[in-house]
């Protein structure tokens, strides 16, 4: 994210290599690790999938896509949100970004809740990592359609929940008045993981329910 | 953005772009156009929208070049991912 131009040394000193600050080269760091996790369990359904096509459905024959793609919707919303919470406090808008956090919160936490909700649903259909249960429910595919589907979506849920755990640690020390435009690190930390995480559900939504 | 640099992209627009292309995806899938061309379409759709969220949200496109390179370092090794995938079912 942009680096203001009166950033104080002691948070925001460029790196001398890549000009750029030390916790954000960090994050940066550590999502390029989060990129090759995803890629592999992104490899290994595409694999799956191609070598046992049996064990799969065709899109939304199984996974209710209608009601995902409205939770996707609502995790693009909290990109928005989040980009304007950073913005907000770039001019130093206290008010703006406590507002935009909490709104990034509030449709994070319905996206989780959603993905509750749906997982709650297919369990209850039968659409469960066990070969026996799954024969019997009478669904198409196999399990290792749901053994997959838990795994990928599972993992990126789980990423979705700890991040509404960051905004709110960030919303906590916002209202403590913890952030100025001299000081945005958190927040801008925070939000790079935010929208990674939205940028690795735009393309499992696709991989998963559409293909 | 680099020092100096106050004006922020145009986050509203891109996140009308991204909910464009997001229903775009829905409707690709519900076509029937074969299932070569639609999971084309998907893939090329679903890039476009994760190459805007880096480039506007995350602000990728306002950061010094180096990090450019340090981000796409992943991508040679995806590259050979998806080859070797490929290779497995010629």
């Amino acid at each position: 994210m942009s680096q203001a131009a009166t950033m104080p040394i002691e948070e925001r000193a460029p790196e001398p290599g890549l000009g750029i600050y030390n916790l954000k080269l960090g994050i940066w760091i550590f999502l390029l690790s989060e990129v090759m996790f995803f890629t592999a369990l992104i490899g290994s359904y595409v694999i799956l999938r191609f070598a046992h096509p049996d064990h799969f459905a065709a899109p939304g024959e199984v996974l209710n896509v209608p009601l995902t793609a409205v939770n996707t919707f609502i995790l693009i919303c909290s990109s928005v949100t989040m980009v304007k919470a950073y913005a907000a406090i770039e001019k130093d808008d206290q008010k703006g970004l406590k507002q935009w956090l909490l709104a990034t919160i509030v449709l994070g936490s319905t996206f989780v809740g959603v993905q509750v909700y749906e997982y709650i649903h297919l369990v209850n259909d039968g659409f469960v990592p066990d070969a026996q249960a799954y024969v019997e429910s009478g669904l198409a595919g196999g399990p290792l359609y749901s053994s997959t589907f838990y795994l990928m979506t599972g993992f990126h849920g789980v990423h979705v929940a700890l991040g509404v755990g960051a905004l709110i640690f960030i919303l906590i020390k916002a209202m403590r008045g913890a952030y100025s435009s001299q000081r945005l690190g958190g927040v801008e930390g925070v939000g790079l993981y935010w929208h990674f995480v939205d940028l690795v559900w735009i393309v499992l939504f696709t991989i998963v329910y559409l293909i | 953005m680099q020092h100096g640099e106050s004006a922020h992209p145009p986050y509203m627009m891109i996140w009308v772009v991204l909910a464009v292309l997001m229903f775009a995806k829905v409707g690709v899938s519900l076509v029937d156009m074969g299932r070569g061309m639609s999971i084309a379409l998907l893939v090329l759709i679903s890039l476009v929208s994760a190459v805007l969220v880096a480039l506007y949200y995350m602000h990728l496109r306002f950061e010094p070049k180096k990090l450019w390179i340090l981000a796409a370092l992943p991508l040679p090794l995806i590259a050979i991912l998806i080859l070797t995938v490929i290779q497995e079912f010629r």
